[in-house]
């Protein structure tokens, strides 16, 4: 089995995000040591991207926050080798295909495997593109994990069954459901992937609060936290830390009420 | 393999949250690609509202100074909205209007495609809205009145360089934000699968045109096709009915801004490399971690960091060449016509105007040369004014 699925069967998981460098990689490698203190047992760490694509406001401005104060993909792997002297964490990336392609893909999930990444989320690699990435994953026995918007039940099927690792469920406000055969509801999306593969589902949220964690909680396998951290990384820059560790326990136990 | 491949280009590298809207894109092509009545609808909309054919006009001034190869210019800048741009517009307005969509949203650099968007908006009455980098809305102030008066929303797009690969972002954002009633026009041969082949197809009309009033005037094919080179969709549309004929030599012009070997330029096949960026597998500029590169060329319009997955393809195959024109070279071409022909180029037409002065000289007088001239250039009238040192009132 591997790390990730057995991340989520001690329950309930919180996942923060955090992107590398923002605001520098110091804070990264420090933040990563107090999710692990306050119980965090996944974390998803972003690569930056100079044209993050698919993110908000928030998420966009941290990338190029992070690459204007030097970050690059060889100084994450660096620290990612320092902090693993101390922390068995489970760890993903989370990036753009032109970060690890240009990196020479083979050489990029490799070094993962070697700095015991357990996962890679790709953005802009939908299950059509997955055979980019998916036969080196295999090899280096990395989680390549899958996404699923509101979309048709066949398209969630197919997607479902053949994922690996847990599955990044995203709400999208862009499908209104008028068209019928889309299915926008998060638990019933939940549920026909369920049906296809028991495998942990967890759902993508913005700004969360407790107590909309409380409520993702009840439907899903875990939630992911990403703008909201980054947010706060943004607000105190260099004294993030004891704020983002505040914000964590609040919400670990919100969901385990 | 997936779809849309050229080569080992192409393809569909986007969010999942944006696979229903292309998938629902690419079937609603696929049917009304073959449908008489929507290949009706826009051929009327082609001579009576575009004003095609566009003429094939022999430069005989031009041809004479050069003293070389006989010069056709393929008249785009007469279109209606003073470019080919139209083209790809209002064919896809008029796909989008088909598939029940009552909101059109576009990118743009320079604001031609955005002008001919909006134009195409007004006439079909659909909503429109633009996204133009910040920066742009600056330096083409009179696009972008042009399109308020057209009845277009402008959003002025400050992430990024605020330039045009931020404006593409940021369009395919609001795209994925709402699908139901939104249509993305997207302005050139790039961008994931099917936009690549539809922008394609609708500008192919370019070298029908030329082939065939070719076989009228000199009852021959030309030697050479040129045609200027950002996203490509203007090339494509000058290459695509030649690619068969391989006597017909077809060279795409970049945009070497200050130099091939200096940080401030877009010529992609020259100083980019494979990588994976909106939507598509292709030829980028970009740096060593695969972060893409901050462009620069004196021409709005081919400022962007990459070039289109069938361009990229017809360069590995070498069926095309692609050579990079430098600012320098692309204003004396834009001055040197308006001069010789009467003819303002727009400056991204003038990169491969430019090129045919550096290769007409050389040739036999039996050979012959047709220059996509893929715009009008009284747009660039204040920048190139501006480069050469005197300020003008726009």
């Amino acid at each position: 089995m591997s790390n990730i699925k057995k991340v989520f069967e001690k329950g309930k998981t919180l996942i923060p995000f955090i992107t590398c460098g923002d605001p520098s990689i110091a804070i990264t490698e420090e933040l990563i040591y107090t999710m692990q203190k306050t119980g965090t047992d996944f974390i998803i760490l972003g690569i930056p991207f100079s044209d993050p694509t698919a993110e908000s406001d928030v998420v966009q401005s941290a990338n190029l926050r992070a690459l204007t104060n030097g970050i690059t993909t060889d100084k994450i792997f660096d620290m990612v080798s320092k902090i693993r002297q101390n922390t068995n964490i489970t760890i993903a990336f989370m990036t753009y295909a032109n970060v690890v392609f240009s990196y020479g893909s083979e050489k990029f999930i490799s070094k993962s495997a070697e700095l015991g990444i357990d996962g890679l989320i790709i953005t802009d690699l939908p299950f059509e593109e997955k055979i980019e990435f998916l036969p080196l994953c295999k090899e280096y026995d990395i989680n390549l994990i899958s996404l699923i918007a509101p979309t048709d039940s066949q398209r969630i099927s197919m997607i479902a069954k053949q994922a690996d690792g847990f599955i990044y469920c995203v709400s999208s406000s862009g499908v209104m459901g008028t068209n019928s055969h889309i299915i926008t509801d998060i638990s019933d999306i939940i549920a026909l992937i369920k049906e296809s593969q028991n495998i942990p589902c967890v759902i993508a949220s913005g700004t969360a609060t407790p107590q909309q964690a409380a409520e993702i909680a009840k439907q899903a396998d875990g939630m992911i936290i990403d703008s909201a951290i980054v947010e706060i990384c943004e607000k105190y820059g260099n004294d993030c830390v004891k704020y983002v560790q505040e914000y964590i326990q609040e919400m670990k136990q919100s969901i385990s009420k | 393999m997936s779809k849309g491949r050229f080569g080992v280009h192409g393809g569909q590298y986007i969010t999942e949250t944006l696979m229903n809207a292309i998938i629902e894109l690419e079937e609603a092509y696929n049917h009304y690609k073959n449908d008489t009545q929507f290949q009706k609808e826009l051929s009327e909309l082609f001579q009576n509202y575009t004003g095609r054919p566009s003429r094939l006009y022999y430069a005989e001034h031009l041809t004479k100074k050069l003293g070389g190869a006989k010069i056709y210019l393929k008249r785009e800048d007469l279109n209606h909205t003073g470019s080919h741009k139209i083209n790809n517009v209002l064919g896809q307005t008029l796909l989008a209007k088909k598939m029940g969509k009552t909101r059109i949203i576009a990118e743009t650099g320079a604001g031609q495609h955005g002008v001919a968007t909006a134009t195409a908006a007004a006439l079909m009455g659909m909503e429109c809205e633009v996204f133009m980098g910040k920066e742009d809305t600056e330096r083409q102030a009179l696009n972008v009145y042009k399109m308020r008066l057209l009845g277009a929303k402008v959003h002025p797009v400050t992430s990024g360089t605020a330039t045009l690969k931020d404006a593409v972002s940021e369009t395919m954002r609001e795209w994925a934000n709402r699908i139901d009633d939104t249509y993305y026009v997207l302005g050139s041969v790039m961008g994931p699968h099917p936009f690549p082949t539809i922008v394609r197809d609708f500008q192919s009309v370019i070298s029908k045109e030329i082939k065939q009033q070719m076989l009228e005037k000199e009852n021959r094919l030309p030697d050479v096709v040129l045609a200027c080179v950002g996203g490509g969709s203007n090339a494509m549309g000058a290459f695509y009915h030649f690619i068969e004929d391989t006597s017909v030599k077809l060279i795409g012009c970049e945009a070497a801004g200050k130099g091939v070997h200096t940080a401030e330029t877009a010529a992609t096949i020259a100083t980019g490399r494979l990588g994976i960026f909106h939507g598509m597998k292709s030829y980028f500029c970009q740096d060593n971690y695969g972060q893409i590169a901050p462009v620069y060329s004196i021409s709005a319009g081919l400022d962007y960091p990459g070039i289109g997955p069938e361009h990229a393809w017809l360069y590995d195959t070498g069926r095309a060449e692609y050579v990079p024109i430098t600012d320098e070279e692309a204003v004396e071409a834009f001055e040197y016509l308006s001069c010789v022909e009467g003819i303002i180029p727009a400056l991204e037409s003038a990169h491969a105007v430019a090129h045919a002065m550096k290769i007409a000289p050389n040739m036999d007088k039996n050979k012959i040369i047709v220059i996509n001239l893929s715009g009008r250039g009284d747009k660039d009238c204040v920048s190139v004014a501006k480069y050469r040192g005197e300020n003008i009132n726009e």
